[in-house]
């Protein structure tokens, strides 16, 4: 439980930390709230020669209005995700799916942006951005790109950031209730601060007694966050009813591959994403 | 009441005074440094010039040591020292096993550190001692080691086989004993089998005791202090006392040159009940060394390597009679040792053996048990020990056997259960149970819970097919505490005894310190103690100090287990108390110039009968003493006291528990809807430490039912390494709890305490798994596996069977959590 030695250094300005990152050599880590990156490097696991530290830069926390998008700071803390106004507004269910993150410590350091860069399959962040659609800021050495999250999550723990680079933002889409959107993030754990079995991140967007789009993300049904395409689709211009929310849901699992562990095998989890979708849909739908 | 033969006071049931402080709810006094941590804990002892000690442990469960080159670690930075098994093998002896149940039980013995043969994961391989923990744990990298690996023992059943591959080289089989007991044999029953020929009804089940760890707060942790050839030891330990009598026959350092202090200590369990192989061997190297040594283990290590608990596959026959009357049980054990006999590791299922006819009136019994070695680390005591065991199976098959009836499951322990007017009874096991009220505890808890519109509801919900079905569940339980007499403990070949000690020191300003054998860890002796005294001498609460845990300030001792300490502890502090106030009368009566039998003691005050305004309060005899200008010819200017307390049976706390449980079908997740318990736990000294005491145990006894399980892999690696999958429960996964009480005095202690620290822990496990299967046996289940995984109670519903086995159903899958293995892969991602 004691990190092998590294060298440390706190840059505050995004182009610090890029060029720190590209002294650093092959074995850089870039240190976010270290809620995922230190326990590694105690147990050794994980021994990089150098450590990036962003919790200096200041100019990648908070949240701030673009248009009809909110961009969010990649150094933004769980814990500030859970008081900002904009995104009690306007993100609904990222806040939902925070608040069933850990717990108030680990919330108060966690960033949002690490969440996201670690990709954990069992995370409950990914999920949601990606069924938000939302888009990745991405900094490197040749400048600034951005990668919708479709792309962002590859693989198991891997995503689109490329050595030397930072996550330094995310935008997303304001869904608001005044529009129609309700929202849902449905965790299922065996214990109340745990990390998802399975969970389902739904918005739903109703007009007149009907639904006219549902986004649906599914958390630890795949090496990565997944859409559930096909019950997102079969929700478009449905009444909103018990009955077409649970016929949908009755396609949540399709093309998934969870994985076999100790809390779950895979048949269970996927009987657990259409229940829990079922659940979560309703609610977002109100029903 | 005592065996102690002591002219000095007259052995006679004692006095307690009136009541004033007993019974009140004080705030411990010991809590606002324990919370703050403004205290003493062994990791923050720093001594001049004290190294650091780190363990490198073995990643294979069984397998010959090949090869071991330590000689890069020793040149790395600021290490001092490099030790493998071969450089100690000749001093290490074995760690203690002091309770050989059986004449022929196998030890095959326990190296601290191993020397050619590993036996389960995490065995301590070598040690790097260095000047920093840093730099001993870094050193650890340098140690090249290569293991020939052997064919790794885990299953039980398996192992007993013939033909099973063996843990030990040196046994002929796994198995290292085979425990008797004979109901027909010991003459406190009839012929079992008989019993079983001529029943009615019969019922068998196996019920699986999934392995547990203690996991207590504070790690395990270790400083020793040599100078010139006398030790200090200080160690996060419950058995301050047992230690030290372990650790110099262990290592040969006379008992009067080892100190061994336990200062404050966070938790237990029954976990700190050892003799550990890191004790042992921080004093072999500060021997070797001559400098302090410290080692604390990481909670890897200690999930890892520190003694687990349970383990235990029962076979359970339950013989009744049509109408319900209970005609015989047979019990058959596999009791996992685990790759070694650590201190009490063969005893705890033996103890258990007495408790499995529970409350009830049965005429015959029979219980067997193996002790099996496994390629496991070793098992041992953890709260209850052995009694949860027992209990959870008698309490489970006894709602089967109800089922099997067609009678209700309270309905059945009611005609079956001791009566009030039968105590004292001696049970078929031959215990002597001395007190208590069975129905009454029973309907205090049908109220608490609210049963009756519990049922209705149950019953609504099964009509509506609602998704969440209801279940209600019950535990009516005894367990024998306030370990325990000496002589029982001699008779089941025990290594010590059960007495316990207390001394009492006035001090010149009247402050009173009390001292203790027994040893707290969380318990809040503190308190209780000094109310007791309060009490007994008529002094101020907080006129009161309670010393403990420290082998040269506290010489006698039998440590904390078992819920002994108020029981034994207890009553040896009011013995003390008792002796003080008899030599305080002597030296009261000559300054009073009054006769010792015209004095009478109360509040604290000597006065004259008949006299007045003639009087001296103790507190002023104590400064009297201590001026000693003026005392009477022919007695020893002092006041203090020691006295020793050896009971004559054991204390049997009962009381009736009560789970009503919500499961989601369509999950399987399983949710306690309300807990109602109502226990006797004798005399309440504080009620506030007794409720805390319950709610604490509940929460481990519920979490076995519900939440932990360690886990090996077909390799022997714990998965379940970190809490990320050994799930312990926190508040949030607890409901509240509602709790009463029954008062039935003990009459095996003038106090009347019966001891409450394993109560809620034994109790609440099968009145959880009964509460599950009843809400949900009218879909066909009727065995549940503990811990009830939402998965398994699904599978379990939709599937049939127990819900299966989690190691079998991902041995052939990843067999780690994804988020472990995310953790464990974290810095393999393509972010940098
Ligand atoms: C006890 C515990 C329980 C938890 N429970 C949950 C849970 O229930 N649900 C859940 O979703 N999460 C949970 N987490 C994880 C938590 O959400 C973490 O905060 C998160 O996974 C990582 O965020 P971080 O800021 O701590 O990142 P760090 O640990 O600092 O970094 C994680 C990884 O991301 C990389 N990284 C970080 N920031 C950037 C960046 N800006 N650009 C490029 N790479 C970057 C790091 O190099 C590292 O590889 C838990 C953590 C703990 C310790």
């Amino acid at each position: 439980m004691i990190p092998a030695a590294f060298a440390y250094s706190r840059p505050t300005t995004v182009e610090e930390a890029l060029q720190a990152i590209a002294d650093g050599g092959d074995d850089v880590k870039v240190l976010a709230g270290g809620q995922s990156l230190i326990p590694v490097m105690r147990l050794r696991l994980a021994a990089p020669e150098v450590v990036v530290d962003l919790t200096r830069v200041e100019g990648l926390r908070g949240v701030r209005e673009e248009g009809d998008q909110l961009v969010v700071g990649a150094m933004t803390t769980h814990a500030d995700v859970l008081t900002d106004p904009l995104l009690a507004q306007y993100a609904q269910l990222l806040v939902q799916a925070t608040e069933t993150v850990a717990d108030r410590q680990v919330r108060r350091r966690g960033t949002f942006g690490g969440a996201l860069a670690h990709a954990d399959p069992a995370g409950d962040l990914p999920a949601v951005a990606l069924a938000l659609d939302a888009e990745f800021v991405i900094a490197g050495p040749a400048g600034r790109r951005t990668v919708p999250a479709s792309e962002f999550f590859v693989d198991y723990l891997t995503t689109a950031l490329e050595e030397g680079e930072l996550l330094v933002e995310i935008r997303l889409p304001k869904l608001a209730a005044a529009d129609g959107w309700g929202v849902r993030y449905e965790k299922f754990t065996r214990v109340a601060q745990a990390w998802s079995i399975v969970a389902v991140a739904a918005a739903v967007r109703r007009e007149g007694g009907r639904i006219t789009e549902a986004r649906i993300g599914l958390t630890n049904m795949g090496p990565t966050p997944l859409r559930a395409s096909a019950t997102e689709a079969a929700l478009v211009g449905v009444d909103v009813s018990l009955e077409t929310v649970t016929a949908a849901a009755a396609q949540a699992a399709e093309g998934t591959s969870p994985s076999n562990d100790l809390n779950a095998q895979a048949d269970y989890r996927q009987h657990l994403a259409q229940v829990l979708t079922r659940r979560a849909l309703a609610a977002a739908a109100g029903l | 009441m005592t065996a102690v033969e002591d002219p000095a006071v007259p052995d006679t049931p004692v006095d307690l005074a009136p009541a004033k402080e007993i019974g009140q709810a004080r705030l411990r006094k010991e809590d606002a440094r324990l919370i703050t941590g403004e205290t003493q804990w062994t990791d923050n002892i720093v001594l001049p010039g004290m190294l650091h000690m780190a363990m490198l442990r073995s990643p294979v469960a069984h397998g010959r040591i090949t090869h071991l080159d330590v000689s890069a670690a020793k040149d790395r930075p600021n290490v001092v020292a490099v030790f493998t098994g071969a450089d100690l093998a000749e001093e290490q002896g074995s760690l203690p096993c002091a309770w050989p149940v059986t004449p022929d039980m196998v030890n095959p013995g326990h190296p601290s550190i191993a020397v050619d043969q590993v036996n389960h994961v995490g065995e301590a391989v070598a040690i790097v001692v260095a000047r920093t923990r840093t730099a001993a744990a870094d050193a650890l990298e340098a140690i090249d080691v290569d293991y020939e690996p052997l064919p790794v023992v885990l299953d039980m059943e398996e192992a007993v086989k013939d033909g099973s591959p063996l843990v030990h080289d040196s046994t002929s089989s796994n198995t290292s004993y085979h425990f008797v007991f004979d109901a027909g044999e010991a003459g406190t029953g009839g012929d079992t089998d008989q019993a079983f020929a001529d029943a009615e009804v019969t019922v068998s089940r196996r019920f699986v005791q999934q392995r547990l760890i203690p996991a207590f707060m504070e790690p395990r942790s270790v400083v020793v202090q040599p100078t010139r050839d006398n030790y200090t030891m200080w160690s996060a330990t419950q058995i301050p006392h047992i230690l030290r009598v372990m650790a110099a026959s262990v290592t040969g350092i006379p008992e009067h040159k080892l100190r061994v202090i336990a200062p404050d200590v966070g938790g237990g369990f029954g976990g700190k009940l050892q003799v550990n192989p890191e004790e042992i061997l921080a004093l072999l190297v500060a021997r070797r060394l001559g400098k302090p040594i410290k080692w604390t283990e990481t909670r890897g290590e200690s999930l890892m390597t520190a003694h687990h608990g349970r383990d235990q596959v029962q076979f359970v026959d339950i013989a009744a009679d049509r109408d319900g009357t209970v005609r015989g049980l047979r019990v058959r054990l596999l009791a996992s040792m685990g790759a070694y006999l650590r201190l009490i590791t063969p005893g705890v299922p033996a103890l258990g053996a007495f408790m499995f006819p529970g409350i009830y009136k049965f005429p015959a019994y029979r219980f067997e048990c193996d002790g099996v070695f496994t390629n496991m680390v070793p098992t041992d005591a953890y709260r209850g020990a052995g009694r949860p065991e027992a209990t959870f199976a008698i309490e489970r098959i006894m709602d089967e056997l109800a089922v099997e009836l067609g009678m209700d499951p309270l309905e059945l322990r009611r005609k079956n259960w001791i009566n009030a007017d039968e105590f004292p009874f001696t049970t078929v096991a031959g215990l002597e149970y001395d007190s208590g009220d069975y129905a009454q505890a029973t309907s205090q808890a049908l109220e608490l819970l609210g049963y009756d519109e519990l049922r209705a509801e149950q019953q609504r919900r099964r009509e509506s097919n609602d998704p969440v079905q209801l279940g209600i569940g019950f535990s009516t339980f005894t367990e024998m505490c306030g370990l325990a007499p000496s002589r029982v403990l001699g008779s089941l070949s025990f290594g010590a005894g059960g007495w316990e000690s207390a001394s009492i020191r006035m001090l010149p300003t009247g402050k009173v310190e009390v001292v203790t054998g027994s040893t707290p860890h969380g318990q809040g002796h503190e308190t209780a103690w000094s109310q007791i005294v309060a009490d007994q001498l008529g002094v101020p609460f907080e006129d009161v100090e309670v010393l403990h845990g420290d082998t040269a300030i506290s010489s006698r001792g039998l440590d904390t287990y078992g819920s002994r300490s108020l029981v034994v502890g207890g009553t040896a502090v009011v013995k003390a108390a008792e002796k003080v106030v008899q030599k305080a009368r002597a030296i009261a009566a000559h300054l009073l110039e009054a006769s010792e039998d015209d004095l009478e003691f109360t509040d604290g005050k000597f006065s004259v009968k008949g006299t007045p305004g003639a009087s001296i309060g103790i507190q002023e005899v104590a400064l009297a003493v201590f001026a000693a200008h003026d005392y009477p010819e022919g007695i020893e200017p002092s006041i203090d006291s020691e006295a020793t307390f050896d009971p004559e049976n054991f204390s049997f706390p009962h009381g009736t528990h009560i789970c009503a449980m919500e499961i989601d079908t369509e999950t399987g997740f399983a949710k306690i809807r309300k807990y109602a318990c109502v226990d006797d736990v004798g005399t309440i000294v504080n009620p506030l430490i007794v409720e805390g005491q319950v709610h604490g145990g509940l929460a481990q006894g519920i979490a076995q039912a519900m939440f932990e399980e360690a886990i090996y892999d077909a390799e022997g690696n714990l998965t379940t390494g970190s809490f990320v999958d050994y799930l312990i429960p926190s508040a949030a996964d607890l409901p509240h709890f509602d709790t009463g009480n029954t008062v039935h005095e003990a009459t095996s202690n003038p106090l009347g305490a019966k001891g409450v620290g394993e109560a809620g822990c034994i109790a609440s496990t099968p009145a959880v798994v009964n509460a599950a299967i009843d809400a949900v046996r009218h879909l066909g289940v009727s065995e549940l596996r503990m811990p009830l995984t939402p998965e398994r109670v699904w599978r379990a519903i939709h599937e049939g069977g127990d819900g299966g086995d989690r190691a079998a159903a991902t041995s052939n899958a990843q067999g780690v959590t994804s988020s472990e293995a995310a953790t464990a892969s974290a810095t393999e991602g393509d972010q940098q």
